[in-house]
Order: structure tokens, then sequence, then C-alpha cells
């Protein structure tokens, strides 16, 4: 953050980390250029294990073995259990990226698509096109997609529009808004429920809920396609974003378009959200939880962090379905509740390091 | 050959009628600003509180636009050069920022390579080494794996001196760099920029409130009023009674000289 005028005042808010680092500790950190081929390397063995886990656990676990033979085991497989898993790591990878972004582009370790209000925004956009009969799944995908995306991108705009002024983005502003508009929102998806018939309320009460459900290639394609872009975006944003996370007028001086990066993030950020929240419901946590891990491990540079985002975020979605799917045995419960359970206790650990929340 | 001599006399950095505002609308904060930074000199700029110093000092390091005006940097239009290329010859460290990620200060140092590298490669070896000179330049080598959050409000001060200094800058802006100092920092942080100045002729511009810093190291002062620079000259010159009530509005002030150096306070 900037402190403006009254730079004695606000120095002191920097002695108290709001992450304590481990650096400080082992003295010697290795060059990123060296961490980060180490990293990938390690978080893409991890990702083999979760996907190789996920494929296997569920109601009826597979034995790999019976692919060859059993045509209904095969069925099972190809049409239920891979496109499944494969869709919880893409939404996993997505959210787990654009929380790393967020986080850097408003210098806050709370930020996060839930936190912010844009899963808020897209659930309410999501609900809109199913209330009005566009969410039938197989032709009106794209539709949900749209509209989950504009009302993703509604949100973020309301959110970042409250939350600054002038050259500074009030961190505890930002947060307060999301919650908000997530509370807004929320009550305009009770209301179209009530107000639209019985079928399509309980279509949308199960997909905010939020399950990784789906039968066949067919949206995993359409989602690629949606998704892929935006990883590219973040991607390439990697630089300029590690020199934002810094401060905005240090990375302006620097070379970088401030406000450039900052529109395509948006861009980029809305369209996964919009995406993940029209195939999945509101999966929240999934974008704090796993850039946190990451900066644990190999520490803080956002060059870093996105990529690895994208990797951990896919197998800890992998792994947070699979459990939602094996815990109640028969049942099933909705993966965003166990991001959720396991999310919120790290939201409130940061929030209890973060000592003194400047301008909350 | 006349002509890099012309220009190695004349002035490095040059405002021309710098106008602007933060938004359309809003009051101008600058109004008519002009001042020639003299090539290899240590100049500050001084003035009241709102009186235009940052928002001047960001138009001069291009992290701003002028409304109306312009900025030429060696002669040529600042807005003409690729912010990159911009920023491997200006260095601009704004006032002290806290920090949220616990970077260590080596990565923070790093950050002013980021003009030298391509947006897929990191900073590579001789990257590496110019950001641990940076850092000894400033006697700051010791911090290099300490993380900036858990650094006091001067070492903080140092680490981004030191981030200017590794983007190899033939000019460093450095807006309030003495606030969060102690006496002892202060005195410091002004013997580095001297010696940058003297041994690497470095051009140096400090926005500051600290009078008693200016002299004898200086060789330049800019005194703004009202969104205008009102006087500049060397210290001695401008570290008048009379020019300084204008500037501060305050008839008050007394600038006195003692020990070869001005002392100014407010009776």
């Amino acid at each position: 953050m900037n402190c403006g005028e009254d730079t004695r005042r606000c120095a002191g808010v920097g002695e108290h980390d709001l992450i304590s680092s481990r650096h400080s500790q082992d003295g010697k950190q290795k060059p990123a250029a060296k961490r980060l081929p180490r990293a990938l390397l390690l978080l893409a063995a991890v990702l083999v294990v979760s996907t190789a886990v996920a494929l296997w656990a569920g109601y009826a676990p597979i034995a790999f073995a019976d692919l060859r033979g059993d045509e209904m085991a095969r069925l099972l497989f190809f049409r239920l259990r891979l496109p499944r898993v494969l869709m919880a790591g893409m939404v996993g990878a997505s959210l787990a990226m654009v929380g790393a972004s967020l986080q850097a582009l408003f210098r806050n370790p709370l930020a996060e698509p839930l936190t912010l209000g844009v899963s808020g925004g897209g659930a309410l956009g999501a609900s809109l096109a199913i209330a009005f009969g566009f969410g039938a799944k197989v032709a009106g995908v794209p539709v949900i997609f749209l509209a989950a995306f504009a009302g993703a991108g509604a949100a973020m705009l309301v959110v970042y529009r409250l939350a600054r002024t002038g050259a500074v983005v009030m961190p505890g502003a930002l947060l307060l808004a999301g919650v908000v508009l997530n509370f807004v929102a929320a009550s305009f998806v009770v209301i179209i429920q009530y107000f639209t018939d019985y079928s399509r309320a309980l279509q949308i009460l199960r997909w905010t809920i939020g399950s990784l459900d789906v039968v066949g290639f067919d949206l995993i394609w359409r989602m690629l396609l949606f998704l892929a872009p935006g990883w590219i975006i973040l991607a390439l944003m990697a630089r300029d974003l590690h020199l934002i996370a810094l401060d905005e007028e240090t990375a302006a001086s620097l070379g970088v378009d401030v406000r450039r990066s900052e529109r395509l993030v948006y861009a980029a950020s809305s369209l996964m959200v919009g995406v993940t929240v029209a195939v999945g419901g509101t999966i929240g946590f999934v974008g704090l939880i796993v850039p946190h891990a990451v900066r644990l491990m190999f520490g803080e540079d956002v060059r870093v962090i996105l990529p690895c985002s994208f990797l951990l975020g896919a197998s800890f979605l992998m792994l947070a379905d699979a459990v939602a799917r094996t815990v109640l045995g028969a049942g099933e419960l909705p993966v965003g509740a166990i991001t959720a359970l396991t999310g919120g206790p790290v939201f409130l650990w940061l929030l209890r390091r973060q000592q003194r929340l400047a301008a909350m | 050959m006349n002509v890099s001599n012309e220009r190695r006399a004349g002035a490095l950095l040059e405002a021309r009628e710098l106008h602007f505002a933060y938004a359309p609308g809003l009051p101008e904060v600058v109004r008519g600003a002009s001042l020639a930074l003299g090539r290899g000199l240590l100049a500050a700029l001084i003035g009241a509180n709102g009186s235009g110093k940052s928002s001047l000092i960001r138009l001069l390091g291009g992290v701003s636009q002028p409304a109306r005006g312009e900025v030429l940097f060696d002669g040529v239009p600042l807005r003409s050069l690729e912010p990159r290329v911009r920023a491997r010859r200006i260095a601009y460290v704004p006032q002290a920022s806290a920090g949220v990620f616990p970077l260590t200060a080596l990565e923070v140092v790093l950050m002013g390579r980021s003009p030298y590298t391509s947006r897929f490669r990191f900073e590579n070896e001789r990257d590496i080494s110019v950001a641990h000179d940076a850092l000894a330049a400033v006697d700051a080598a010791h911090l290099a794996a300490r993380s900036v959050t858990e650094l006091s409000g001067g070492e903080r001060q140092l680490v981004a001196l030191a981030r200017a200094l590794a983007q190899e800058p033939e000019c460093l802006l450095l807006d309030e760099p003495s606030a969060a100092l102690d006496l002892k920092h202060r005195a410091g942080l002004i013997r580095h920029l001297a010696r940058l100045r003297d041994e690497r002729g470095i051009t140096a511009l400090i926005v500051t409130h600290d009078l008693q810093l200016l002299d004898p190291a200086f060789d330049q002062v800019f005194a703004m009023r009202g969104g205008a620079v009102a006087a500049s000259g060397a210290p001695a010159e401008v570290l008048r009674d009379e020019v300084l009530a204008e500037v501060y509005a305050d008839e008050h002030v007394r600038a006195r000289q003692a020990f070869g150096r001005t002392f100014v306070w407010s009776e």
C-alpha cells in the first residue's frame, strides 16, 4: 500500500508483516530461475499422483485392470469419472491462478474470487440465465458461461471502484465490499429461486451448492475453449504482476502499464471465475489456500507462484472432489463445502497473522 | 561531437510548463511548473505540503503524464521513450511503502533489473551480481536475505534506493527518501547520493521537507509554491529569508549561515 503524505505514521505498518517469512530464517534463498523448474517438477509429480488417486477413488473404486475387458467399467470410467476429474482439475487450476493474480494486483493476501464477491456476481449472472430458461445443459451452456462472466465482471468492477481512492486500494474496504456484494448477489439468487418454477429452482439450488457433476467430454472441451485464454493471459502477466505486487508506482516506473495490466487481469479473472461458477457453482477459498501453500513452499515471487498455483490448484480440487465423492459412502457432499471447510480456517489464520490491517 | 559536448553541459532533465490534475475536473496540482536539472548534479525539490512536489517528480519520472507541457530527458521528449527504455535511464523511488508480501531484499532489488530482462526470462547471473553490488553501494549487503516486511523504515529505504541503482540509471528521482529516517541515516543517505554523483556521475533529485539536509552536498534547489517552481538556484541563493517566506507563505521563516551550512527554522 502506498502511504500518501503521512509516511511517518504509515511506515510502522510494515514492521509487522502480514505473512511471516521463512526466508529470514534459512538465510540463503535460491534465485527464482532455479526455484521454478524444481517447483514445477515437484508439483507435476504431485498432480500425477493426485490424478491417479482421484480417478481411482469413488463410490465404486476402479480397478484399472478391469478397463481392458469390462465394458461397464470402461463406460463408467470414460463417461463419468475421467471427465469429472478433468473438470475438477481445470476449475481448481483456474481458481488458484485467479486468486494468486488478484492477491498480487490488489496487494492483498486475503483476496480471492469468493472474498472479493466475484464468485457471487458470477452466481447471480448464472442464476438469471437458468431462471430465464438458458440453463439447458447441452446447448445452453455457453449462455450460462457468458451470463456468469458478465456477473463476475460487473462484481469485480463494483468492488474495485468502491475500494479504490486515487492511487490507493484500501485492503479492508476491498474485502468488506466483496462480502457485502456476495450477500446482495445471494439475496437476488434466493429471490430468483422464489419466483421461478419448481424444477428450475431446484436446478439453481443444486448448482449454487457447487458440484462438479459432468457426463462426457462436451462440456470439458467448451470449458477449455474459455479457460485456456485466461490461463495464457495470466501467465503472460506474471512479470508485471510480480512488480505490481511490490507497489503500483514502482511498477509503473519500471515500465509496466499498470492500467492495462489491471484491465487484462480483470477480464481474464472474470472470464475464468464466470466459467467455473457456471459449471461448478461457487467453490470458495481454492484461490486462497493454494497460492499461500505455494508461497510457504517456494517463496514470494509471483512468476513462481502463478504457474505453481495452476498445478497445485488442479491437484487440490481433484482431491477435494474425491473426498466429496467418497466420504459419505453412497451419497455425495458438495465439493464447495469441502473447500470452504478447509479454506475458512486458512482465511482466519491469515487474518490473525495480519497483526494490524492498515485502513481497516 | 559538438552536439554531445553541448548536451553534456546542459540540463539532463527539463520540465516545460507542466500542468497536471489527478482527474479531469479536479483542480490542477501542478500549474505551469518548469525546471532544468543539471547533468551530474544533486538537487532538491522543496515546498509546503500540497505544493505539488510529489506530483511533479512523478511527471519527471514518466510515472504519470502531464495534461499540458513537456518533459525533456537528454533533449528528447520523455513521452517518446519506450517505458522500459526510460526505466533503464531514470529510476523513481516513491514515498516509503510498507509492502505487503515478505519478499527478500534481494528479490526487491532484482525488480530493478526487470527493464533489462524479457517477459519469460528470470534474472541471469549478471543481474544478480548487479543487484548485490547495488545493495553494497548503499551499505546494505547484509540485508539481502532479509524479508522486506521485517526491515525498519530506514533499512527499507536503503533497499528501495538499491533497487533504483540496480536499474543502472543516469538519473535518480526520490520522493521524500529521508522521511522515515533518523538523524544518522539521513546523513548516510545524503552521503550515498553525493558519492553516487561524484563516482558514477548520477544525477539525483530528491523531494524533501528537511532543509537542514540541503547543503553543502547539494548543487541545486528548486522551491515549489502553488504547483509551480517559484525559485531555483544554488542552496545559498534559495535558502534565504525572503525567498523561503514566499515559498512557505510564512513570514516567520528564517535562514542563517553557520558552520558552512544553512540553518532554517520558523519562529
